[in-house]
């Protein structure tokens, strides 16, 4: 018969040490776990992204219902263990369940430490360490403004961040002068702080919190010199405690935490722990690292073979994205230490290196963190530096000797020890030997089998590297084509930092990202100017010189210099009065040519740029506005006579075509965005072309995506199927949202389906409906500042008006 | 030749990463403004097929033509790598904020294309 195996807490050390265990003696143990959290496993450390809105809870679940089925684990979720019998060998849960175990694990993780002051009980007043309090948070962050978090440490400033980015007046509370006072020195605390504060977040050092006041709800924080700090809400993010009562009532040795050997044993030789509760040769641990060292030598144990946990050197990384911070080691000096200094105030760098005997014992980085793992394996190595000391500063690659050029020359400089995943404790070799056994070429794959970058992933880069030298040609980083030249940085990258930085202009997004140019060029450029628009709706200002000439100019530009305008026609149908003026228009400004263009328009060519502003209040005057035939932007909506005329249609396409229209001209699109609708599935309309076309039949209308009639044929793929007119206006809204958010600038609605699948799509447009809602709100936030019309800005309130005359005429 | 200098504008009235036209009997002359307030000036007329220069996105010491996106030096009037060919430079000189030319004298003289 199987031992058996029983976890207490379902969290990410006891069961990445299961995972280790699994991998290596699958079949050992009978396991059973018991989780206090109402669901799987997640990873706690991701968290601050699901509270910042950049990653959902699922997204961050790490093994789900069916790793638990597959591995026969027996899972208990939202049980807690109230007592261990250790003389039966069993525990009893909450709900009086007794299991009995042969090998008992503890991982019950810590505690957040509650700071013990008035108040401290009240609605609002919460700590972040699971899901539940993330939930909190968010649900906070739209009712109600101002924000509080007690604790300038790792845990505090990742809430603070993310509570900014919900929109909240956030303060952080630290009892310390400086930030992280735990990882970083003075001078990078003071970095940190700049670079939050210029996130708009306010930083209290040295400030000690007194009571919290509300009646129900917090109100506000006291601090001890008396200032009150309005808040709604506030984290407690002051620290962690092992969690041991369990441990301790079950009389196992317990100090700060419960005390282990080497084999994560404690006191009972049949009861291990592992995880944050565990103290190991006098250290406690609250990083994630550690965790999983100390799970691979219990699995190892577990499985017979004779392997021990050393304890573990740690290093820090904050998860603000777009604050670069590094840190490992004793950085406090003292005697005997000498320290290497680097600063680069313009570009806010920092780099100090602790040396003593020769030896690196401690490294903080800041705004330059290149080097890092590098200095961390000198560090845990004990390697000796004397030899390269005048040029340990500058980093790996100068004090190595290589000029380097070779992009891959600093991972192939590391050794096969290297840390490359510090969350998962992954060595380069360990990457190589995954990549070569089991043939691994991407990325997702790498991630799969190794964990490397599975966590947090700031090592991405690093991990597409080692893939990178490991593979040869054979593998290209995908996420290595930058927009140009003028930056390193992919579509992706730059749209996700304008939004986790809050970048708000092109220059501070080029200041930010470090463009390689002064002002880029006119392929980022009108890239970023678009971004922007996009992430910061009504609050963004336009840069009209980051525009391409058409959309400067509200025109197409021709061959020969000259302009074409299209006015809008709802849904392609006009009138006499319409067609009178455009008439007009041509005769009076001598327009050469007029055309019905495969829109459904009218297209007048030929006019001159000067004559524009004249020919728009000539078409206005007649109740016309810019039909965007120029923009990357909502083009047409093309439709058929429907119900009502055609005696074939289904439905009144042409009313909704007109009802399309008027809901999405205006607004901006990564690329030209066209619509068509058709009464019957005759498609006369030819709305299967189009990036968004609906064709009508007997219950409903179908949505069609994706369509391209252009160089590259592509039919749309069905969406879904709708039955009311409402239903089609939320999806193409919500649809149109999706494309706009996640877009490349200047790639068509057909490239992003076939690029980001349509699964993806469909689940977040179709399947989520509260998904779908928040999109087509926020489509409707955007809107609310796009539908001015171009043309009677410029014809009629002098808009721009030195882009439609000359500066001089001599000769 | 004496170079005759004709005054057509203030650096404010163009917007920076911009462009404006000076209309003469021949071909447009675009002057751009440069992030840094720089002004330079060319014939607007793109080397590869006369594209209106001054329509173009201005970026660092260029300018994209809006036709088919050559790159041309502002201060060369030089297509850069990998088009060639050159756009015609005019002579620029500031004084008081002023913005003073000299036109090709082949514009001025037939009114077609110099």
């Amino acid at each position: 018969m199987k031992k058996k195996l029983v976890i207490i807490g379902n969290g990410m050390a006891g069961m990445r040490a299961l995972e280790e265990l699994l991998r290596i003696a699958p079949d050992e143990y009978d396991v059973t776990v018991f989780g206090a959290e109402p669901h799987v496993n997640y990873n706690r450390i991701m968290l601050s992204p699901v509270l910042a809105g950049e990653q959902k809870f699922d997204d961050i679940i790490i093994n789900d219902k069916a790793w638990y089925d597959d591995n026969n684990i027996t899972l208990f979720t939202g049980e807690k263990i109230t007592s261990i019998n250790r003389p039966n060998k069993t525990i009893i849960s909450n709900k009086d369940r007794i299991t009995p175990y042969d090998s008992l694990w503890i991982a019950t993780g810590s505690d957040p430490f509650i700071i013990p002051v008035p108040g401290k009980n009240l609605e609002g007043v919460v700590t972040f360490r699971d899901i539940k309090d993330v939930d909190e948070m968010v649900e906070a962050s739209k009712n109600y403004k101002n924000a509080v978090v007690i604790g300038g440490g790792l845990l505090g400033l990742e809430a603070a961040y993310g509570l900014k980015r919900n929109g909240m007046n956030v303060t952080v509370i630290h009892l310390a002068d400086t930030l992280m006072e735990r990882q970083l020195d003075e001078a990078a605390g003071y970095l940190l702080k700049s670079d939050l504060e210029s996130r708009d977040i306010k930083i209290l050092t040295e400030a000690n919190t007194k009571e919290l006041i509300g009646e129900d709800r917090v109100q506000a924080v006291r601090l001890a010199d008396d200032t009150l700090i309005p808040a709604d809400i506030v984290v407690m993010a002051v620290g962690i405690r092992p969690s041991i009562a369990l441990a301790k009532e079950a009389d196992l040795d317990c100090n700060r935490g419960i005390v282990v050997n080497d084999h994560l044993q404690t006191s009972d030789p049949d009861i291990f722990a592992v995880g944050e509760c565990v103290e190991h040769r006098e250290q406690i641990y609250g990083l994630v690292a550690p965790l999983y060292e100390m799970g691979r030598a219990l699995a190892g144990f577990m499985a017979g073979h004779n392997t021990s946990y050393k304890g573990s050197v740690t290093s820090t990384k904050l998860k603000v994205t777009g604050v670069e911070l590094f840190s490992a080691g004793d950085f406090s000096g003292g005697e005997g230490t000498e320290d290497i200094v680097l600063r680069d105030a313009r570009r806010g760098v920092y780099k100090r290196l602790v040396i003593k005997d020769d030896r690196i014992i401690g490294a903080v980085l800041y705004g330059d963190v290149v080097d890092g793992p590098w200095y961390f394996q000198l560090l845990k190595d004990k390697d000796k530096i004397d030899d390269i000391r005048d040029h340990l500063i500058f980093g790996q690659s100068l004090a190595m000797g290589g000029a380097s050029v070779d992009p891959l020359a600093a991972v192939t400089a590391l050794p096969l020890e290297a840390e490359i995943c510090g969350c998962n404790g992954i060595t380069k070799g360990a990457i190589i030997t995954g990549i070569t056994e089991n043939g691994l070429t991407s990325l997702d794959e790498v991630r799969a089998h190794t964990k490397a970058s599975a966590s947090c992933g700031s090592c991405t880069h690093l991990v597409e590297q080692v893939m990178e030298l490991t593979l040869g040609d054979s593998y290209e980083t995908p996420a290595a084509t930058p927009i140009c030249s003028c930056t390193d940085h992919t579509h992706d990258d730059v749209r996700r930092l304008i939004l986790l930085n809050s970048l708000k202009e092109i220059p501070a997004v080029m200041q930010d990202l470090q463009w390689k140019t002064p002002n880029g060029c006119s392929k980022c450029r009108p890239a970023l100017n678009y971004y922007l628009i996009a992430a910061w709706p009504g609050e963004y200002k336009d840069d009209y010189q980051s525009r391409y000439i058409n959309e400067r100019a509200h025109a197409n530009i021709q061959k020969d210099g000259t302009y074409s305008v299209i006015p809008r026609m709802w849904g392609g149908l006009t009138n006499p009065k319409e067609l009178r003026a455009i008439a007009d228009v041509a005769d009076k400004y001598n327009i050469p040519t007029v055309k019905v263009t495969g829109g459904q328009r009218i297209d007048l060519l030929g006019i001159k740029k000067e004559d524009l502003p004249g020919v728009w209040r000539d078409l206005n005057a007649a109740g016309m506005v810019s039909g965007h035939a120029y923009g990357k932007s909502l083009r047409t909506v093309k439709t058929c006579v429907g119900q009502e005329w055609c005696r074939f249609g289904t439905q009144m396409s042409l009313s909704m075509g007109i009802e399309l229209e008027k809901m999405t001209w205006g607004s901006w699109t990564p690329h030209k965005f066209k619509m068509a609708v058709s009464g019957c599935p005759r498609n006369c309309a030819e709305a299967t072309i189009k990036d968004f076309g609906v064709v009508a039949v007997d219950s409903g209308w179908e949505l069609h995506v994706g369509g391209n009639g252009g160089m590259h044929v592509r039919a749309c793929d069905l969406l879904c199927k709708v039955e009311t007119d409402q239903e089609v206006k939320d999806y193409a809204a919500a649809f149109m949202q999706l494309y706009r958010e996640e877009g490349h600038y200047l790639e068509r609605t057909a490239p992003w389906v076939e690029r980001v699948g349509l699964d993806s799509i469909k689940q977040r447009v179709v399947d989520d409906a509260d998904n779908r809602r928040q999109l087509t709100e926020r489509f409707h936030i955007s809107q609310q500042t796009s539908q001015d019309d171009p043309w009677a800005e410029r014809a009629t309130h002098n808009v721009h008006a030195h882009e439609f005359k000359p500066l001089a005429e001599v000769g | 030749m004496t170079q005759n200098w004709i005054e057509v504008g203030r650096t404010e009235d163009i917007p920076y990463l911009g462009s404006r036209v000076v209309k003469t009997g021949g071909t447009d002359i675009a002057v751009f403004k440069t992030s840094t307030g720089d002004i330079f000036a060319l014939e607007d007329k793109c080397p590869h097929k006369q594209g209106p220069l001054s329509q173009g996105i201005v970026h660092g010491k260029s300018v994209s033509c809006p036709l088919h996106n050559w790159n041309i030096s502002l201060e060369s009037g030089e297509a850069l790598a990998p088009d060639s060919g050159c756009a015609h430079l005019i002579p620029v000189q500031i004084k008081g904020g002023k913005i003073y030319l000299t036109l090709p004298a082949q514009s001025k003289a037939t009114g077609t294309n110099g």
